[in-house]
């Protein structure tokens, strides 16, 4: 074991791991964060903590972090470089790890000019994986960016994620390659919609003996309705929504889009589970965190190994 | 270049609506270029603002120039004659050219007329294209002759992000995608393996970040 993660424990004891997000309140109300805590304890074994995503500004994650695990749960500490320089960077990063946070996925960010502050600067004195060799380097060689040496040097288990469906498709391999090679311990993906694609990232990761070296967490996200579903596949960056998807939930009734898109997320789950160099799932139900228990019990995966 | 794009009338008017007399000055060279700040642009601007200020019966004097280059003193000094006539210079130069004339003309104000944007090509007539940030550390011979530090709008050294689509940026889609050109380039040149390596954190401290730069050669002193 590289860390204390718990997350770790799980993949390297060879479980299957199921994860999930869990966005942090637009204020300081603890209440919204213990809700969400709430429904997920126990079916999952970990939760991510989003860091502003989409830009927009939220309680920070380093905090929703802390009030998790004290909640009981095993955090994974969203990092992204849009709003913080190295100094700050690194400096939340030994907060964190005195707090007791053990993993971190690295970000680059969505752009600010998606969030609710437009004009805001945007930083990116790094980008993901110059965040992801930082991390590694801190935990293996004990220093900083600078070369100084770090007292008591966070062990963080290290995140990255990678899209599968974005242009220019042929280079997502090699940017995967790039991040296992910054020190990736664990890869979580953006939402599967489309398996087949998906299936021959793996076989092209797998080909290059990379699901050998990463634990790749499958991203999903169950549809609530076919306008999500369409918002998603045109508006979403980087989101890939197969037409057959579209039409198989145009063909319900609206009062029943809901029931399909949990089943899409069940079967999707089923899917990504037979191929060979899937160590888990990413479960993002956005603002639907209740239905988590619901699709991983009907994925046969309620119950989470004893760490 | 320096690429500019010159005020709106009421927010030049707001700054300068002081003053009874105007010297207004253009520059013939970058902002020439991209139609902001040349000789036509200087007459044009000059015409705009007689006939916005007798619209509302006001008659300032206002009076154009021409410098060939606003940022260096040997053409500034082509004005010094007409300086001592007005209250105030409305400058059609770049950043750099508002501030030298400042440098030179101590006891004037200099009004800028132009919002000055980048530096960058002509890509077409109408269309100017930023590509470079001044970054101090020239990379472009790693990635194509295309600027990750410019192009791409989250300034990734070790991309592409994962929202490009079809050659276009997440931002908006007429941005390029800045590494889908860096791709395509060292393809088409047969060096894709100078993208397999992994780049440090950029030293930005020969950038702005390191405060205001100035460049000093003695060997080019007097």
């Amino acid at each position: 074991m590289k860390t204390e993660s718990k997350l770790e424990k799980v993949i390297r004891g060879g479980h299957f791991a199921v994860t999930a997000e869990c966005g942090p309140p637009k204020g300081s109300d603890v209440s919204i964060l213990e809700k969400k805590a709430n429904c997920l304890l126990g079916y999952v074994d970990a939760v991510n903590v989003t860091d502003n995503q989409t830009a927009i500004v939220r309680m920070s994650s380093v905090a929703a972090c802390a009030i998790l695990k004290g909640l009981g749960h095993e955090p994974v500490l969203q990092m992204v470089t849009r709003d913080r320089n190295r100094i700050a960077l690194q400096s939340d990063l030994f907060g964190a790890y005195a707090l007791g946070i053990r993993n971190v996925l690295c970000l680059t960010g969505d752009h600010q000019s998606f969030g609710n502050e437009k004009s805001a600067w945007g930083v990116f004195d790094l980008d993901s994986i110059q965040l992801v060799r930082t991390v590694r380097d801190m935990r293996d060689e004990g220093k900083t960016i600078g070369g100084e040496p770090i007292q008591e040097a966070p062990k963080m288990f290290i995140g990255a994620a990678e899209n599968p469906f974005a242009d220019p498709l042929d280079w997502r391999v090699v940017r995967l390659a790039k991040k296992v090679a910054a020190g990736a311990d664990f890869i979580q993906t953006q939402c599967v919609f489309n398996v087949d694609r998906f299936e021959r990232f793996i076989e092209q990761a797998r080909g290059m003996g990379l699901t050998e070296k990463v634990s790749i967490l499958a991203g999903i996200t169950p549809l609530k309705s076919l306008g999500m579903a369409r918002y998603m596949a045109t508006k979403v960056a980087g989101m890939d929504i197969p037409e057959d998807l579209l039409k198989r939930l145009a063909g319900v009734p609206a009062s029943k889009q809901a029931d399909e898109g949990v089943k899409i997320a069940v079967e999707t789950i089923l899917s990504v589970k037979e191929m060979d160099g899937v160590a888990g799932v990413h479960i993002m139900a956005i603002e639907w965190e209740d239905k988590v228990p619901e699709i991983l019990s009907a994925a046969g995966l309620q119950k989470r190994p004893a760490i | 270049m320096v690429v500019a794009e010159r005020k709106p009338i009421a927010e030049i008017r707001s700054m300068i609506d002081r003053y009874a007399s105007i010297l207004v000055v253009g520059c013939d060279s970058c902002v020439a270029e991209c139609a902001a700040g040349g000789r036509r642009e200087t007459e044009l601007l000059a015409a705009a603002l007689k006939l916005s200020y007798q619209r509302d019966g006001l008659n300032p004097v206002i009076i154009e120039a021409c410098l060939d280059r606003q940022c260096v003193d040997d053409f500034i000094e082509g004005i010094a004659p007409q300086v001592p006539e007005h209250e105030a210079i409305l400058s059609l130069g770049c950043g750099a050219g508002v501030q030298a004339l400042a440098r030179v003309y101590r006891d004037k104000p200099i009004i800028p007329a132009l919002d000055t944007l980048f530096i960058g090509e002509t890509e077409m007539r109408g269309a100017w294209q930023e590509n470079c940030l001044g970054c101090g550390q020239c990379k472009l011979g790693y990635f194509g002759a295309v600027c990750p530090v410019t192009r791409c709008s989250k300034k990734l050294m070790n991309g592409p992000c994962g929202g490009s689509k079809e050659g276009r940026c997440e931002v908006r889609s007429d941005i390029h995608c800045g590494w889908q050109m860096i791709i395509d380039r060292l393809r088409e040149l047969g060096e894709l393996d100078r993208l397999v390596e992994y780049v440090p954190p950029c030293d930005w401290s020969t950038s702005h970040s390191g405060g205001p730069r100035r460049l000093v050669r003695e060997d080019q002193m007097p």
